[in-house]
């Protein structure tokens, strides 16, 4: 009998993968598309340690029900995972040793699925065991810990997406660098800017009355769209005041962007914060006024700490749309993890659009984790 | 009569077609606003063709969105789904932290250039604003209201099709406006993987660095995502009609 | 007619209603009596299947409920709840068209229907018919959840702690509403409670139930004077067991009748305590007693009160 119908889901999908879509993927150079390794041939050539936890997981949805199940499949999801990515570098390896330098061996759909189901796995098993917060984070950071060991350690050299990450190691440092300095130059003035303006504006209607219907315009604009608008008065101001160009002002590159990310992330803090305001208990302002607090000293120690975890959210939103948009802005000349990404996609190569992606992607789950620690702490704070 | 001249609605979408049929003709303009250009108007596609390639790809991808989104979002608000809820929010979670540029870049290697790439990719990121709406939506269904249909004979079909979609519209149809206004924005950024759409000039100007270009496709592309949020507004108003 | 013999509901290793065996006659109106978590919810949600028993039998004008599509039976039976549930999107009169909708019976004969149920229930048609469920009362709500229920005009109701939501007034006044459209109607109603007084004024046998067991079932009288434990003389009260005693009976069971008297009369039709309560209020030891035309019939003595 069937007691867990996820896992037996996150099973058979991983199952249908495993013949269907290859694990790894040889090229004879990068430019080329690729023969499928299957996963089998990887397995026989030393490593069965793979199935010991595929066998767990395989048990997993007919057993009884209970804690210890639970932890035992969240151990064998994560010991799948580990060894998965650990088979992958090794079976990169050995190909890599009986094949010619510039040949190319990608991460196949294959591994992508496998890899995927089995995070979804053990977040399932985490979920059915309910640890307190800590206990996930910690969890959590030994498995990242574990997976930076293999990286670093050079188990996974072999793979095409580090040997485009050795080709260009300070370029990757740098892009890596502006994408995270282009968020963080269009988070702080978004802050300075939209904290105030949400607190003017929950408490003014009229403001409120023209200043969403903008910022949702503005929010309405596709970025790209807003990207070009910018650039035409931008460059028209560089031409007419030459110095301004010497400062790198102009039409394209960081400022637009970063202009444009602000505009963006406007709309989500300075509403939440409106929101989060909007939502504190009247009694508790009632309560403050009596006992003889200032607006300011009501504002800073009773309106702001109980609305936290509602702006906190909105800053969450904002940090996420900024960190994809920064991706767009490559378009435009600002640099950043997008460049790489649109130079692999230009040259049809995978491995380099790959090595723009996955960075990305680790910004953004990283950033969305932090703020949610940072938001449940905010809610526990002593009311 | 009168008011109806002061309708946005109106008048946004009549500007945008009036555009679209007039920038084929505005060469003196540019060359008046750009005298440096030797190109000063878009002439590789017509922009009507644009604007239709690109209404189709958002249309096609977002109607493919809904029936997925909505449909796993009614699957795992019912007895039988509840368990898979978790899953359901955790790929959520992840899909969030994809860009839909990402979404696009990774989709071409595999499936080519074109029309294809950009529907998948706009299908797989529209797909969540409307997965989560739809969740929260039939959440948001009064618990007595539909106690009371269960228990006066109402069956299943009946309570989802007559009680809990019309009272879960509303917050179902701001997700899909949230994800067809994100998709005319990627539909955009899908030229420059072949896709035909209004972001070929904005594309190709930034390559060529042709300010003229790029106003000819960004102000079309930013008056469709108007257009459709105000048409958005307008349905969602009359939806909810019946809460004044 | 409702039969339940030998009705079992667990969960898990906990029992929610043990071992509950009882018969409700048609036209019966049977309050089902306890204090929270005693299992009269569960019990009733049993009668239309929203909860499946775990053993025993329950039948329904004598068809096992197991044996019917459990849409079929619940349109067969009235159902009110203390959270009303009316459909925030209908009007009134889509509302309370609910089950005629479903019956399939046409759009007039239904919005007619509706029309006749809501000056029933005191709400006048013209104004109600076409108003939103959020621009109504709380009262007014549950007046058209009743409307609703009574729709169809099914032999059974079932009501579920229908008047817990609302303030005491508008409380006497739907029960005194209920109580005429039961004898007007003879329908067979079930209608769980925990309020004493509600169950006592207007049910003609009550079921008291004490942790997932029925304690005793009978008359009001039968509670009042003979309770079986200590828990049912607990609940229908020591102290004031002679004024509810009082509240049970009608003012025309113990008046002498043809006698006049001075002063502003009582209903015949109104209950004991009442009139005990008017003449301690207005220091007398007689009233008049007016019938249901207004003329007069009889005069009620204070001293026969005490006659057992």
């Amino acid at each position: 009998m069937v007691r867990n119908r996820v896992l037996l889901v996150l099973l058979l999908a991983g199952l249908a993968a495993v013949p269907s879509l290859g694990f790894l993927t040889l090229a004879p150079n990068r430019l080329v598309s690729g023969v499928p390794i299957g996963l089998a041939a990887a397995l026989r050539q030393g490593g069965e340690a793979l199935l010991i936890p595929a066998a767990l997981l395989a048990a997993g949805p007919f057993l009884p029900q209970r804690r210890a199940t639970h932890a035992a499949m969240a151990l064998a999801a994560a010991g799948f995972l580990l060894l998965l990515v650990r088979l992958a570098g090794s079976e990169a390896a050995l190909l890599a040793a009986s094949a010619p330098p510039i040949a190319s061996i990608s991460l196949g759909g294959g591994f992508w699925l496998l890899l995927f189901v089995a995070s979804l796995a053990l977040s399932d098993a985490m979920r059915r065991l309910a640890l307190p917060v800590w206990a996930t984070a910690l969890l959590g950071a030994a498995i990242c810990g574990a997976l930076a060991l293999l990286l670093l350690s050079g188990a996974l050299d072999a793979l095409a997406i580090l040997r485009e990450y050795t080709a260009r190691r300070s370029a990757f440092g740098a892009a890596l660098a502006r994408h995270v300095l282009m968020v963080a130059l269009a988070l702080l003035p978004t802050v300075l800017v939209g904290l105030p303006l949400g607190i003017w504006a929950q408490r003014r209607r009229g403001l409120a009355g023209w200043l969403f219907p903008l910022l949702n315009i503005v929010q309405t604009i596709p970025s790209i769209a807003l990207f070009g608008l910018l650039l035409a008065p931008l460059s028209t101001l560089a031409r007419l005041f030459p110095a301004l160009a010497a400062w790198g002002i102009g039409g394209v590159g960081l400022l637009p962007a970063v202009i444009a990310l602000f505009l963006y992330t406007l709309l989500p803090v300075v509403r939440d914060t409106a929101e989060g305001l909007a939502g504190v208990s009247p009694a508790a302002l009632e309560a403050g006024r009596g006992l003889g607090m200032t607006p300011g000293q009501l504002l800073w120690r009773v309106e702001l700490p109980l609305a936290l975890p509602v702006i906190l959210s909105g800053l969450r939103i904002a940090t996420l749309q900024a960190i994809g948009l920064a991706a767009v802005a490559a378009l435009i000349g600002a640099g950043g993890l997008g460049a790489i990404m649109f130079q692999g996609l230009f040259a049809d190569a995978l491995d380099l659009v790959l090595l723009g992606v996955v960075p990305i992607v680790l910004l953004a789950l990283a950033a969305d984790l932090l703020f949610e620690l940072g938001i449940a702490y905010a809610g526990r704070l002593p009311r | 009569m009168n008011r109806r001249w002061k309708d946005p609605l109106l008048w946004t979408s009549v500007g945008l077609v009036a555009l679209v049929l007039l920038l084929p003709m505005s060469r003196p303009l540019f060359a008046a606003l750009f005298p440096t250009l030797p190109r000063p108007l878009f002439e590789l596609d017509s922009f009507a063709d644009l604007l239709a390639g690109h209404v189709l790809v958002v249309a096609a991808s977002s109607a493919a969105a809904v029936l997925l989104g909505a449909g796993a979002g009614i699957f795992v608000t019912r007895a039988e789904g509840a368990e898979f809820r978790g899953l359901v929010a955790s790929i959520v979670t992840v899909g969030q932290a994809f860009p839909p540029v990402a979404v696009l870049a990774v989709a071409v290697p595999a499936i080519g250039f074109g029309f294809q790439p950009a529907f998948f990719a706009l299908l797989l990121y529209g797909l969540l604003p409307i997965l989560d709406n739809t969740i929260a939506g039939l959440g948001s269904v009064p618990s007595a209201a539909v106690e009371a249909a269960r228990g006066m004979g109402m069956g299943e079909g009946a309570i989802l099709r007559k009680v809990e979609l019309p009272l879960a519209a509303p917050v179902i149809i701001a997700g899909i406006r949230t994800s067809v206004i994100i998709n005319v924005g990627t539909a955009a950024i899908a030229s420059t993987v072949g896709a035909r759409t209004l972001g070929l000039p904005i594309i190709i100007g930034l390559n060529g660095a042709n300010p003229a270009y790029i106003l000819q496709g960004a102000i079309p592309v930013a008056l469709l995502a108007i257009v459709l949020d105000l048409a958005f507004g307008r349905l969602l108003s009359r939806l909810e009609r019946w809460r004044r | 007619m409702i039969e339940l013999e030998h009705v079992t509901k667990r969960y898990g290793a906990a029992c929610a209603v043990a071992d509950v065996s009882l018969t409700i006659g048609a036209g019966e109106f049977c309050a089902v009596m306890g204090g929270s978590g005693a299992g009269k919810s569960t019990m009733l949600k049993m009668i239309n299947q929203l909860i499946a028993h775990s053993e025993g039998t329950i039948r329904v004008d004598g068809q096992d409920v197991r044996a019917m599509a459990p849409a079929a039976l619940r349109r067969r039976m009235g159902y009110v709840i203390q959270s009303i549930g009316l459909f925030p999107h209908w009007t009134v009169a889509r509302n309370i068209g609910t089950v005629p909708e479903l019956l399939g019976w046409a759009a007039s004969q239904a919005r007619d229907r509706a029309a006749a149920l809501l000056e029933q229930l005191k709400l006048p048609p013209g104004e109600f018919l076409d108003k939103y469920p959020h621009q109504l009362s709380i009262g007014q709500q549950q007046r058209v959840g009743i409307a609703r229920a009574l729709a169809a005009d099914q032999d059974i109701l079932l009501m579920d702690e229908p008047f817990g939501a609302l303030d005491p007034i508008t409380r006497q006044a739907l029960q005194a509403e209920i109580a005429e459209i039961q004898r007007a109607s003879r329908k067979t109603i079930v209608f769980v409670t925990h309020d004493m007084d509600e169950a006592l004024r207007l049910a003609s046998r009550i079921a008291v139930m004490d942790r997932s067991r029925l304690v005793q079932l009978g008359t009001p009288i039968e509670l009042l004077t003979a309770p079986k434990t200590d828990f049912v003389r607990n609940l229908v009260g020591r102290d004031d067991l002679g004024i509810k005693l009082l509240g049970i009976a009608l003012v025309a069971s113990r008046m002498r009748p043809g006698e006049a008297a001075p002063g502003e009369p009582i209903a015949a039709t109104a209950s004991l305590r009442q009139a005990l309560s008017r003449m301690v209020a207005e220091g007398r030891d007689r009233l008049p007693v007016a019938g249901a035309d207004g003329a007069p019939a009889g005069t009620l003595h204070l001293g026969d009160l005490l006659r057992r």
